[in-house]
């Protein structure tokens, strides 16, 4: 069928440049580039590209240049480019747009809205790099207060606490399941996270053998599918999540396609080579705070209670109200995940029109939580799109406790935010199970670059902690006043129980 | 001594290992001229039969082969290790290329000449290794 | 401190210094050889026929080798007789040489045959750079050449021959040429490409006569009565061990001088390397000469550690030839006819300058030909000394970009990275 759909991208070949290597050639999964028998040129074939830049970046001669292909010409406000491709598409075939990674919508980004404050003069800031700095955060049920005694002269904790997750910074990365992503990159994640003495999490794909060995700084997943649920899994892990939603797909379940399903994933997984995993949209167990409270003991009697257990939801309208019955029912670890929160795959209309800014509902959390005096019950965990050490103080100073990372952690390895995850075909080794991509993923090269990401945005974080004066991480958190609005109206500001800048 | 390893595990087929060890035994070092005039064969060369595929150059064994076939003299190995190679010398028998047990040696058919690696003397590292992307070349030493 | 002498001056001659050399600094070495030269690469006398390379160039080391490996060499000067008893070799100039160990790398020397008229001049053989040196100066008056042969060293004379000019007609017993080393096949393939480049070759006949008048040659008679009008003949059918010095003597002479796994003769002390010992072939177990280049190397290479008291043994020797004729490359390594039905025989070919052969048994390579896309040929050279099952991918060795992607993968890291 003639398609009516122009490429969206445009490749520039400079054959001054080009020495026909075939980099290009050998590295495109999407079979964008092939080689000229006749005279050995390259030639390239627009309609298959999807920008992931990859032989951009590894031609040896910058010989490639992509640009946008700017062909709508009277697209308008409300018949743009986009809208009209995706109904070209569509009365093509009949099917439901896909796509991959966070929301690309528009949508305020409130933490470009948001500025931090300093100390001047009446109090003094701190040099992070003469003065202790803590960033250390802890992840856990907090008790109602602590009993303190004494013994043989020395004062000794009498309350018992809660098992709690150890941070020796606010980050950890997000659940991506092996499955949407490759081994190696899980590998990474795996290896950084012990490095830097943080955690990753499993994602709801279930946890390989050889990577049990990074258990202590490992969290497991529970999700609606049970994937590579059993004993040895809860037990190899530090702490238990109870994944509800996701930000990119609220109300939506999964679906990995029985040809991601090798021989690993399947042994992961538990499930036969080759079939359909289907993460159900819904438990089945779960229809109510009360059956989530089932779920939430049964992990705990399963791990003895010396593990956290955390309960992830999407950020919905009733986000507040939920959050308040997980942890009523038990949870000791909030995670909350905002629109902008990225997937492997998800319908492309639910990713982009369904959830809240991760921003109104930590705010909304924390606050709902305190009201109703239980905010110390349960840590906040915030995710979504985060992109740089100033979002993460900011959600602090909203009151999150840490933040998950999983597209700037994705970033990090290589991710060049293509959006096509979901085809398997990911040219940077990431989002794949083909044997010929995913070696592509360096686990030493990747666990390097994570770990220095994690050290950098640390690093900033300290900067900003103590230009406001504050030497610990703790003291930020839910401390509001540390932030100002900017441009923003007066609802959004109540929600998120800011003050507007310059507003004293 | 000092040898190039390739970690199959890792080697994306990229085949920039080629591409710069040509531009390193140019005469221009420009990577473009390297390829599109002096047309520079690389010392090295990548199997590939998907997924796999890794860089084999000379190892520079402990008992040459090739320098023992060499007809010309040619073909030498040092006390320092590696097995050198005096251009001059070479006829374009390709006895070497019969010998060679990892097929490391090529033929510049047009120049009867043949082209080995010869671990970029003057450099460090040798170019392969440096400008690999995904480190799936090391230089290191192990055991002899 | 040791005495070691060598009798000859080429690639053995050569193995076994170098390797004396890594183990003793202190003992003495006398070279002794017939031949004036410095040491040359004998089959570079091929190119220094066709002008393509000089008699400096073809220096198979440098100048300063035998200064700086502490050789005495006595060049230009034969031996004359060895006292094994007294240990002591007798030069015809009167002198002698004294050793306690010793080496014979005599190496080979032009098999004539009985033919009628070898009394006639400008008949020549093809072994040594004098001969070459011959050869080029005939050149200038002679038209026609007639080349008794088709070996490697006659096809290599012939085209050396035909590149400077003058017509060459080639002789050859065999029903094909490069008998020794190709099968019916692959000797096609390089007939036709003499034949393309105007190099007549007859096959399954032979000289018998050579005719002339006033001791100038005129033809040659065939065995067939067929004559070829030509004023120069060249024997090139082969190489015969030299072993005239050991005539009579204690040490043991099969076709050539008998060696074991370490060189050593059938008396002490004495070894011998190269074309003039007979050993054990790594492939056929039996013991053979073999005469090719690499071959000596490895095997002076062996004998002058075990002169050294470290002896490291021979591996076995290997038939292995590279030859390019006219542009046609072509390797052969190992058994490559066998008429046995013990070995299976795969081959590939594209017309007439594509051709691949490959010989297993009991699942082993133990031979190859390849013409055309040599490329990397030496992989197969390497599982044939090493004797690799090669059963699982016997077909993959037909494929000219075989390589090691496609053994198995724990015998590729093995073989790749055991270094």
């Amino acid at each position: 069928m003639y398609t009516l759909l122009q490429p969206d991208f445009r490749i520039k070949r400079d054959e001054e440049r080009c020495i026909r290597c075939g980099v290009c050639v050998r590295q495109c999964a999407f079979d964008v580039h092939s080689v000229d028998t006749d005279d050995g040129s390259i030639r390239s074939d627009e309609s298959k590209c999807v920008a992931c830049q990859r032989c951009e970046t590894l031609c040896p001669t910058r010989a490639l240049t992509l640009e946008e292909n700017y062909h709508v010409a009277n697209e308008n406000y409300n018949w743009t480019g986009g809208v009209l491709k995706n109904i070209w598409k569509q009365a093509e075939t009949g099917g439901v747009l896909l796509t991959g990674m966070g929301n690309p919508r528009p949508y305020r980004i409130y933490w470009d809205h948001l500025v931090l404050n300093a100390s001047q003069v009446t109090n003094p800031s701190i040099d992070p790099l003469r003065e202790p700095m803590e960033l250390r955060t802890y992840l856990g049920s907090k008790p109602d207060s602590v009993e303190v005694v004494k013994e043989n002269g020395s004062l000794k904790l009498k309350t018992k606490l809660a098992p709690q997750l150890r941070l020796d910074a606010p980050f950890l990365f997000s659940a991506m399941s092996l499955g949407a992503i490759g081994y190696n990159v899980q590998e990474a994640m795996a290896r950084a996270a012990t490095e830097m003495g943080i955690y990753w999490n499993t994602g709801e794909g279930g946890l390989h053998k050889d990577l049990y060995k990074y258990g202590k700084n490992t969290i497991v997943q529970v999700a609606s599918g049970r994937f590579g649920v059993y004993k040895d899994y809860l037990d190899a892990a530090a702490a238990v999540e109870i994944k509800i939603g996701q930000g990119a797909k609220p109300g939506i379940g999964g679906h990995l396609p029985g040809e991601k399903v090798g021989d690993l994933v399947s042994m992961t997984r538990m499930i036969p080579a080759g079939t359909d995993a289907l993460s159900p949209a819904p438990h089945h167990d779960i229809y109510s705070i009360e059956d989530l409270s089932q779920l939430i003991y049964s992990l705990k009697e399963a791990t003895e209670y010396t593990k956290p257990v955390s309960v992830k939801i999407a950020a919905v309208h009733n986000v507040a109200a939920i959050a308040s019955g997980i942890v009523r029912a038990g949870a000791d670890i909030v995670a909350i995940d905002g629109i902008r929160g990225g997937t492997g795959a998800a319908p492309t209309m639910i990713r982009d029109n369904v959830g809240i800014p991760i921003e109104l509902a930590i705010a909304a959390v924390d606050q709902r939580l305190r009201d109703e005096g239980i905010r110390n019950r349960a840590s906040i965990l915030a995710a979504g799109g985060f992109r740089s050490s100033a979002d993460i103080i900011k959600a602090i100073a909203l009151g999150a406790d840490a933040v998950y990372l999983g597209t700037a952690a994705l970033v990090a390895m290589g991710c060049h935010v293509c959006q096509k995850c979901y085809t398997g075909k990911c040219n940077w080794g990431i989002a794949t199970q083909d044997p010929y991509l995913e070696r592509r993923l360096n686990p030493d090269i990747a666990a390097e670059r994570l770990s220095n990401l994690i050290h950098a945005w640390s690093h900033e974080i300290m900067e900003m902690l103590g230009g406001m004066g504050i030497n610990a991480i703790e003291s930020l958190r839910g401390n509001r006043l540390h932030l100002r609005g900017v441009g923003l109206s007066k609802t959004e500001l109540d929600i998120l129980g800011v003050r507007h800048a310059g507003a004293s | 001594m000092k040898r190039i390893y390739a970690i199959e595990s890792v080697c994306m087929n990229c085949q920039l290992c080629a591409v710069f060890c040509a531009t390193g035994h140019s005469r221009s070092k420009d990577i473009i001229k390297a390829h599109n005039r002096e047309k520079v064969l690389p010392r090295l060369f990548v199997e590939e039969k998907r997924p796999v595929s890794f860089a084999v150059q000379c190892r520079h064994c402990d008992e040459p082969f090739c320098v023992q076939s060499c007809i010309t003299g040619a073909l030498t190995k040092s006390l320092e290790g590696p097995v050198v190679y005096a251009e001059e010398k070479c006829v374009g028998c390709w006895t070497c290329v019969a010998a060679c047990p990892y097929g490391a040696i090529r033929r510049d058919v047009d120049r009867k000449k043949i082209a080995k690696c010869d671990l970029c003397a003057e450099l460090t590292e040798p170019a392969c290794v440096a400008n690999c992307p995904n480190q799936a070349l090391v230089y290191e030493e192990r055991g002899s | 401190m040791t005495k070691y002498a060598i009798i000859g001056n080429s690639v053995a001659a050569v193995g076994a210094i170098e390797a004396i050399r890594s183990v003793d600094a202190e003992g003495s070495i006398t070279v002794v050889a017939n031949e004036p030269y410095h040491v040359y690469s004998r089959p570079l006398i091929s190119e220094y026929l066709a002008g393509e390379t000089t008699v400096e160039r073809m220096a198979y080391r440098p100048a300063d080798f035998y200064e700086k490996n502490g050789v005495e060499a006595i060049l230009g000067v034969a031996a004359a007789g060895i006292d094994f008893d007294k240990k002591s070799i007798a030069l015809e100039d009167g002198q002698s040489v004294e050793y306690d160990k010793l080496l014979l790398a005599t190496g080979g020397k032009p098999f004539v045959p009985p033919i009628v008229g070898l009394d006639h001049q400008d008949i020549f053989t093809f072994t040594g750079l004098a001969d070459a040196m011959k050869l080029d100066e005939a050149i200038d008056r002679v038209k026609d050449f007639v080349v008794i042969g088709g070996g490697l060293i006659g096809l290599k004379c012939a085209e050396s021959l035909h590149k400077r000019g003058v017509k060459v007609t080639v002789v050859e017993l065999a029903d094909r040429v490069m008998a020794a080393v190709l099968d019916v096949d692959a000797g096609r393939i390089v007939e036709k490409s003499l034949a393309r480049k105007g190099i007549d070759v007859v096959t399954g006949d032979t000289v018998e006569e050579i005719l002339g008048e006033g001791g100038s040659i005129t033809g040659v008679r065939l065995k067939s009565e067929k004559e070829l009008p030509c004023q120069a003949v060249v024997i090139a059918i082969g190489v015969a061990p030299n072993v005239e010095l050991v005539k009579d003597s204690p040490v043991k002479v099969g076709r050539g001088i008998l060696v074991d796994d370490m060189m050593g003769t059938s008396v002490p002390d004495v070894y011998a390397a190269g074309d003039v010992a007979e050993g054990r072939d790594v492939l056929m177990g039996v013991t053979r000469i073999l005469p090719i280049w690499p071959n000596a190397y490895m095997q002076g290479r062996a004998a002058g550690m075990a002169m050294t008291g470290s002896p490291r043994g021979f591996a076995g020797g290997l038939s292995m030839n590279s030859i390019e004729l006219f542009g046609t490359p072509l390797i052969n390594v190992g058994i490559t006819d066998p008429r046995d039905e013990s070995f299976e025989i795969l081959t590939r070919s594209e017309g007439d300058h594509l051709y691949r052969k490959v010989v297993l048994r009991d699942g082993r390579l133990v031979g190859a030909i390849v013409v055309g896309e040599i490329d990397r040929a030496g992989i197969l050279t390497g599982l044939i000394r090493d004797g690799v099952d090669v059963s699982d991918f016997k077909e993959e060795l037909l494929r000219s970009d075989f390589g090691h992607i496609d053994l198995p993968a724990d015998v590729r890291e093995r073989r790749l990275f055991a270094l």
